[in-house]
């Protein structure tokens, strides 16, 4: 009696987690995302949307996390911060996401980030600013490299080649204002003195003058921090006016575009770049190289050419649903700790560990240092 | 010291004759219709995307690409005069300028759509192999644009000074009803203003393109520094905005090398500024007087 009374309590507490187990299955896994899909920032937010939608689609065809569905809620910023911060607020409040991977750019994420910390949520950024990990703050994360590690990898190119005065030139956009305030304040660490502090707009059409005055002073190397047309016109006045010193770029132009525009006087240009660059051209060693290669050509079959800012969404998504997995919930607090603890995350932007700390996770070695050789990428050993 | 003022100077006049034949091209309709065309920059970037997109696609040589996207750019200029100036006629300076800046938005939106956000490069006419005067050097390119320039702005003046139709364009900018009851077509005048500015700016950024790049956003800033060289050298009077656009360039060259290059686009502006506070009609124009 006693027996069959315990048989029956276990049979009961079984079928009772059995349907558990299913409800939870029938849940989805709401992840949900604010990008530029439009706008003047659509280069950044295109690739990125692609990027999720394309891996949701794999996730869930393969069986999903735990058994349970990815669902993705997706809301077009075109860039404007008070449209994220409305959109954020509609994804917490109203969609009831569990994680938020988005933010295509530093200005949309900033605007974000006091709402994300105050409603307690797991926030993946893909936007490039240092400021929006350091300080630290408890709810927020990013994957994509700083302005700071580029010129950290930069300057460490330069010290080993023994330069240590450099001329600096920069545009006046967002990025490369940004950047050239990283540069300045990092030059010293390096043993590094800027010699020249040069600037153009962002549609100028001729930086002789600027770079002139470059060539009159005793800088051994030049380094333009910049984006879109500008680095391209400066490459070509470089080599116009005859200046033969080494030229160094910023990761803002590292596109197939940039060697294209440049012409014959890109040889020999130096620039920080992400491994996705430069993929087929890794060791096989490289434990980044499957992972690179699996994007890019996933990709590739379906958009087009492949670019770098799609590869943070990537790094971004599944960072995130580890970090589910390996919490066995959706519980904010649980799925804000275990991303904290991604260790030896091998993404398209390098291998991550995060801490508290650190909540990027990369080091200046996810950066490679390229030099553009017969029309094409090398890596600099 | 005297090597990098002499490069100041050539980057000067190379930039400054860009835009002085955007200047010229607000300089003529502003002349024949008092409109101010703020779509003139888009008639730059639509000559330079033009030929571009004619000599990769049918795989045409780059100067018939050229003479196709320059014949192209004439017809907008004049669809833009027919069907959307045109109609407006009487409407106040204010009202038709919205409708010029309302053109500009729709055509840089069409050149989005049809070639997206890419930027493009284009090759140069005769090399890229620069030529030293001293220290100092320039490109083929830049020869280019400045001989190209001239050509233009000499075949503006002959036009006007001294064939039928360029005089009877002026009469028109003088006295509309005057000029439309001594025979002379007016409308047909306007056509005419509109292709010339049109025929301009799009040679202009074919002229351009081998320097600078292009992208469908590349008539903003070009627009904008014509029109303060226009204004800067006397609103409507076509070789003073020539004057204005080299002055704007050799200004904007030296501000930048010899004072600060973060600074040169507001040294630019701020003698503009000091150009109209002591001369509203700008350097070269004549003080007019509105009759009430």
């Amino acid at each position: 009696m006693k027996i069959r009374k315990t048989v029956s309590m276990l049979a009961a507490g079984l079928l009772l987690s059995l349907a558990a187990a299913q409800t939870s299955a029938g849940d989805t896994i709401k992840v949900g995302t604010f990008l530029a899909v439009t706008g003047p920032a659509s280069f950044l937010g295109d690739p990125e949307l692609k990027t999720l939608q394309m891996y949701v689609e794999e996730v869930n065809a393969g069986g999903g996390v735990d058994g349970r569905q990815v669902e993705l809620i997706h809301y077009d910023t075109g860039g404007n911060a008070k449209e994220a911060v409305n959109f954020a607020k509609r994804l917490i409040q109203k969609d009831k996401v569990d994680v938020i991977v988005g933010g295509s750019t530093t200005g949309t994420t900033l605007a974000v980030m006091p709402l994300v910390e105050s409603s307690e949520m797991p926030f993946i950024s893909l936007a490039g600013a240092v400021s929006i990990i350091r300080p630290v703050k408890k709810w927020t994360f990013k994957t994509p490299h700083t302005d700071a590690m580029a010129a950290a990898k930069i300057f460490g190119d330069m010290q080993r080649r023994g330069i240590s005065k450099v001329a600096l030139i920069s545009g006046s956009g967002g990025f490369d204002k940004s950047g050239r305030a990283q540069s300045l304040e990092l030059a010293r660490q390096y043993g590094i003195t800027m010699v020249a502090d040069e600037s153009y707009g962002a549609k100028d059409t001729d930086m002789t003058a600027q770079l002139a005055k470059i060539r009159d002073t005793d800088a051994q190397a030049i380094l333009n921090f910049g984006f879109g047309t500008g680095p391209a016109i400066v490459t070509k006045n470089v080599r116009q006016l005859g200046i033969t010193l080494p030229l160094y770029q910023s990761h803002g132009v590292a596109s197939k575009k940039y060697i294209e525009l440049a012409g014959d006087a890109a040889e020999g240009v130096r620039l920080p770049a992400a491994a996705l660059l430069v993929a087929e051209q890794l060791p096989d060693s490289d434990p980044q190289k499957a992972v690179l290669l699996s994007y890019k050509n996933k990709f590739e079959a379906k958009y087009g050419d492949v670019s770098t800012f799609g590869g943070h969404a990537y790094d971004g998504l599944f960072m995130a649903l580890e970090a589910i997995d390996r919490a066995n919930s959706t519980d904010k607090a649980k799925v804000r700790d275990e991303i904290e603890r991604t260790t030896g995350f091998v993404g398209t932007g390098g291998i991550f560990n995060m801490s508290p700390t650190d909540h990027l996770g990369l080091g200046i070695n996810a950066f490679k240092m390229l030099e553009i050789k017969n029309g094409d990428w090398s890596i600099v050993q | 010291m005297f090597d990098q003022i002499l490069q100041f100077v050539l980057t000067g006049v190379t930039v400054g004759a860009t835009y002085a034949l955007v200047a010229l091209g607000f300089a003529i309709i502003y002349n024949a219709s008092d409109v101010v065309n703020f779509s003139q920059g888009e008639f730059v970037m639509l000559g330079a995307m033009g030929s571009i997109a004619f000599s990769a696609g049918n795989g045409l040589p780059l100067w018939l690409a050229a003479i196709c996207a320059v014949l192209l750019v004439i017809c907008v200029g004049m669809a833009l005069q027919r069907f959307a100036i045109a109609p407006a006629r009487g409407a106040s300076v204010v009202t038709t300028i919205i409708i010029t800046i309302g053109a500009s938005i729709f055509l840089r939106g069409v050149a989005l759509l049809l070639w997206g956000k890419d930027i493009f490069g284009m090759p140069h006419f005769s090399g890229e192999e620069p030529i030293k005067i001293g220290e100092a050097t320039l490109l083929p390119q830049n020869l280019w644009v400045m001989g190209g320039a001239s050509v233009l702005v000499l075949g503006v003046h002959y036009f006007f000074n001294h064939t039928t139709n360029g005089k009877a364009v002026l009469a028109c900018s003088c006295n509309r009803t005057a000029a439309q009851l001594v025979g002379i077509n007016v409308s047909r005048m306007m056509l005419i203003a509109y292709g010339l500015s049109a025929l301009l700016g799009s040679l202009a950024g074919i002229l351009v393109a081998p320097i600078t790049f292009t992208s469908y956003d590349a008539g903003v800033m070009l627009g904008l520094k014509g029109f303060s060289a226009a204004i800067l050298g006397g609103f409507g009077n076509p070789m003073g905005a020539v004057a204005g656009g080299l002055l704007l360039g050799l200004i904007e060259s030296l501000a930048a090398g010899l004072i600060s290059s973060g600074y040169k686009d507001a040294i630019g502006f701020v003698i503009l500024l000091l150009v109209l506070f002591f001369k509203p009609s700008g350097l070269f124009g004549k003080a007019s007087a509105e009759r009430v």
